[in-house]
């Protein structure tokens, strides 16, 4: 039994604590550092960028799309895409917008007003809707991801255009004697100083950070996306993880949908146009390996919070719109390029 | 500079001198300061348990990563890799141990990665072909090179990384494990490659657990353990035992079938099964099989390639759909249930391909240990962790994984290693029914009785196995029972007393041995 006795030896030995390794931390820590050189760069530049009423208003500029980059991170983790998710967003507002003007019920000859949790409900349940036709089309009939979703994308972008005629929703506040008011309340108001919609965000992200670390269908969502044949025959119901990731997705689009609309207090057809693509940054950004298996929850919030500080930032100094879009890009690149150099040297070695 | 081909391979002429070669990852010291010759047409092969650091020895060698300190030799230079190119134009190319293939390209374009054949400017696919079917031909292998790699199996893509480092016409080959997913009928005619390589001046590094085999073919051995050279010696100074006993320490056998209790009733039953070929061919790669295996009993499925071991397995397991016939568990059909209700009603797989579908690479070595048995730590949704750390700890400790901890990336493992982990993953399902699929590919002999002999443990609680192999030796180690199997069916059925001779000649194979 000496062989035995030798491995777990071994064992003991390597086992040591690690030494703290300053470019390692501060290659994992990209996000956050990359956040604080931000905050500071611009607190320098202008007065007004630290002061706690900006920080509150770029934060609830930040929801929208943290909300969508964290349903991104759980199609990313699942190494798929969804490419709908900005359509699902305009769809969705203007779906909440329809609903509130009442719905006319022509064989009933009345119309119906239903109340804000309905609405609420309805259009989230509208964003799940999209969410799983995504899904079944990834999942069940085998259509690649970045197809099935940029054709969602344009069907979702249409109907919204067709409900509206290409018009936008402005009544939004509804009448106190139909029952329906309080639709700004997700945009405007304040709990305890903090906005709604960041309020919204926080709980999103730790329900969606309790999800992926702590439950069993975290674990699948890992397995599946970094080797879903082994998970398969581990016993992971794939299937049912990939339809479920793009119906989260699809409710988190719905949200972010009520969130800005509320905001706006419109509600137009075109609304989220290219916002897939931000959420997609801020969840790379963040650490995720589009490849899939590799992201964390707190990775991709501070990858939102980065570029909608980045680009408020730029606005409140002053930088022209296409400079803003040169930084965001660079931005991108930058960490993507950062990830490849955190994942090449551990991937490499087989 | 001295050509190949025109000396004659008695001379004993080292070409390549590694020294003092010393490779550490972080805090894994994998190899400490190993001194490896080579000699002009000659066949060297590299002993050692699993992590003793042959493979990195071997990419070093070949450029594939650079030592920590060390020097290397060619032609009486001290000359340095900074990658795998460069060594690759001294002519040192080598067949690593887990595939590096394309699986969505054919064959032709595998072998000629990288390397195109350009003519006027574009590629000249017909001369490719050419010297693909060359290849084939060469290799005795049926294979149209323009057949996509993914559906080959396992075996027939490893004879593809053979031809495409063949193909280089390098002056030293190194391969390590590459008979892991052969028939012995396949290793034969490498070896008769390998001989006419060597005649030619080309020298050869080889690396198997297949100990016997690797006698058959190797003009010395070098012995690692634990990243020092523990022995060296010319073959004719050497045997077997002197293998074994320099490489883990003791004369390991692998086992005899566990005795002194009873079999339990019949835990898998299987009825006339008939499985299509799945590449579109109007055959049966299963063909009528029937198989009863009683709790406590241990089988052995021993076939060539392409007998239709793996497919029986991977029916039973729910992943290949069956076109006639039963499975029962116990007195459960099977049928209807999926994958993962098979490994809670106690049926569990240990896949052929580990890189493919045993490992997530994305994840630790704990997590791969836990991923089929999530629903034994998780209360209430919530996972918990403390439940989850024994489990892996329990298993690391089962299968004896070498491993710097659980949080360890799965792809620091070496290969055997990283099989000890696609076992314990699916015996911490506590399955009744355990299906495997030559798990003894790419382990060491030590490791090799270890798991044998957790097999038998297992069975002696109650556990009915079923295991494939393509080496007679291990038929002859637990199982109780043999069954051939030969195109589908199953040829012959022996108990532990049968020969090697019985066993092979029922195979269909020729016995050369
Ligand atoms: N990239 C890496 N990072 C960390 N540790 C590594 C890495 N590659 C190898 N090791 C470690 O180095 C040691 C030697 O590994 P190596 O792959 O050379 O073993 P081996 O002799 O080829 O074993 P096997 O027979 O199982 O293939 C092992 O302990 C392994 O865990
Ligand atoms: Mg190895």
């Amino acid at each position: 039994m000496s062989a035995t006795a030798q491995k777990q030896t071994v064992q003991g030995v390597s086992a040591a604590p690690k030494k703290l390794d300053i470019g390692r931390l501060l290659l994992e820590g990209r996000a956050f550092f990359a956040l604080i050189a931000i905050i500071i760069f611009f607190s320098l530049m202008s007065p007004y960028y630290f002061t706690v009423n900006n920080f509150l208003i770029m934060s609830s500029h930040v929801a929208i799309f943290g909300l969508l980059a964290l349903g991104m991170l759980l199609v990313i983790l699942n190494g798929g895409i969804d490419l709908s998710v900005g359509s699902t967003l305009g769809l969705c507002g203007v779906f909440a917008g329809f609903l509130m003007q009442g719905v006319n019920i022509e064989f009933l000859g009345m119309t119906f007003y239903p109340s804000l949790w309905v609405v609420v409900v309805l259009t989230c349940l509208l964003g799940a809707a999209v969410g799983t036709v995504n899904g079944v089309l990834v999942a069940h009939f085998k259509v690649p991801a970045f197809v099935a979703t940029l054709g969602t994308m344009y069907v979702a972008r249409g109907i919204a255009l067709l409900m509206t005629n290409g018009l936008t929703y402005n009544q939004l506040e509804g009448k106190p004697e139909l029952g329906n008011t309080g639709f700004e309340w997700l945009g405007f108001n304040r709990l305890a100083g903090i906005p709604i919609s960041v309020i919204v965000l926080i709980v999103v992200a730790v329900l969606c950070g309790l999800m992926i670390s702590r439950t069993a269908f975290g674990r699948w969502l890992y397995a599946s996306g970094g080797n879903e044949t082994a998970a398969d025959l581990s016993g992971v119901p794939i299937k049912r993880v990939k339809v479920t990731v793009y119906l989260l997705s699809g409710v988190c689009a719905a949200l972010a949908g009520l969130v800005l609309s509320s905001q706006l207090t419109s509600a137009g057809p075109t609304a989220g146009t290219t916002y897939e693509l931000t959420a997609i940054a801020a969840v790379v950004i963040g650490g995720a390996a589009l490849t899939g298996g590799r992201g964390t929850v707190r990775g991709t919030i501070l990858g939102a919070l980065v570029i909608g500080y980045l680009s408020d930032g730029l606005v409140i100094i002053g930088v022209s719109a296409y400079w803003q879009t040169v930084f965001t890009g660079t931005v991108i690149v930058l960490a993507v390029l950062l990830n490849s150099l955190q994942y090449g040297t551990s991937g490499k070695n087989r | 500079m001295i050509l190949a081909y025109d000396n004659l391979p008695t001379v004993d002429e080292v070409v390549l001198e590694a020294r003092n070669i010393a490779k550490s990852f972080g805090n894994t010291h994998a190899l400490k300061g190993v001194n490896f010759d080579i000699h002009r047409g000659q066949v060297t092969t590299l002993f050692g348990e699993n992590g003793a650091g042959k493979s990195t020895l071997m990419k070093i060698l070949s450029g594939v990563i650079t030592p920590t300190s060390g020097e290397i030799v060619l032609d009486g230079e001290s000359i340095l890799f900074n990658n795998a190119n460069e060594a690759r134009a001294k002519g040192i190319s080598i067949i690593h141990q887990e595939l590096s293939l394309a699986p969505n390209m054919n064959v032709r374009d595998n072998i000629f990665m990288g390397r195109e054949i350009i003519k006027g400017g574009q590629v000249d696919f017909a001369e490719e072909e050419r010297q693909a079917r060359e290849l084939m031909a060469e290799l005795e292998e049926d294979i149209d090179p323009l057949t996509p790699l993914e559906e080959l199996r396992l075996g027939q893509q490893q004879i593809i990384e053979i031809a495409r480092a063949i193909s280089q016409k390098s002056r030293i080959l190194i391969m390590d494990e590459p008979t892991s997913a052969l028939s012995a009928a396949e290793v034969e005619v490498l070896f008769k490659v390998i001989r006419d390589l060597t005649t030619k001046g080309v020298s050869i590094v080889y690396i198997s657990h297949h100990l016997e085999e690797a006698l058959t073919i190797t003009d010395h051995a070098v012995v690692l353990r634990d990243g020092t050279m523990t022995a060296y010696a010319p073959r004719k100074d050497i045997n077997l035992e002197w293998i074994v006993r320099n490489m883990v320490g003791e004369n390991f056998d692998l086992g005899s079938p566990p005795t002194g209790y009873e079999f339990g009733n019949t835990a898998l039953h299987v009825k006339n099964l008939v499985i299509k070929d799945s590449g579109g061919g109007d055959y049966n790669v299963v063909d009528n099989l029937s198989i009863d295996v009683k709790a406590g009993e241990i089988v052995c499925v021993y076939g060539l390639m392409g007998a239709g071991r793996s497919e029986f397995m991977e029916c039973a397991a729910g992943r290949l759909r069956a076109q006639q016939g039963h499975i029962l568990l116990g007195d459960e059909d099977v049928n209807k249930l999926s994958i993962a209700e098979r490994i809670q009603a106690g049926l569990a797989l240990v896949p052929e391909d580990r890189q493919k579908d045993g490992l997530v690479q994305t994840m630790t070595v704990g997590q791969n240990l836990s991923l089929a048995s999530i629903g034994e730590f998780t209360h209430k949704l919530l996972t918990s962790k403390a439940d989850e750390d024994s489990l892996i700890d329990e298993s690391i400790r089962a299968v004896t994984v070498k491993t710097s901890g659980a949080e360890a990336a799965i792809g620091s493992l070496s290969g055997g290693n990283q099989q000890k982990v696609v076992i314990g993953k699916m015996l911490a399902t506590a399955p009744k029914v355990l299906l495997l699929d030559e798990p003894s590919r790419g382990i060491d002999i030590g490791a090799k009785a270890e798991v044998f002999k957790l097999l038998a443990e297992r069975a002696k609680q109650g556990l009915a196995v079923v295991y494939s192999t393509s080496e007679v030796a291990e038929c002859l180690s637990i199982a109780h029972r043999i069954i051939v199997m030969h195109k589908g069916k199953i040829s012959a059925e022996f108990d532990h007393t049968a020969s090697k001779e019985q066993i092979m000649a029922a195979s269909g194979e020729s016995v050369t041995h």
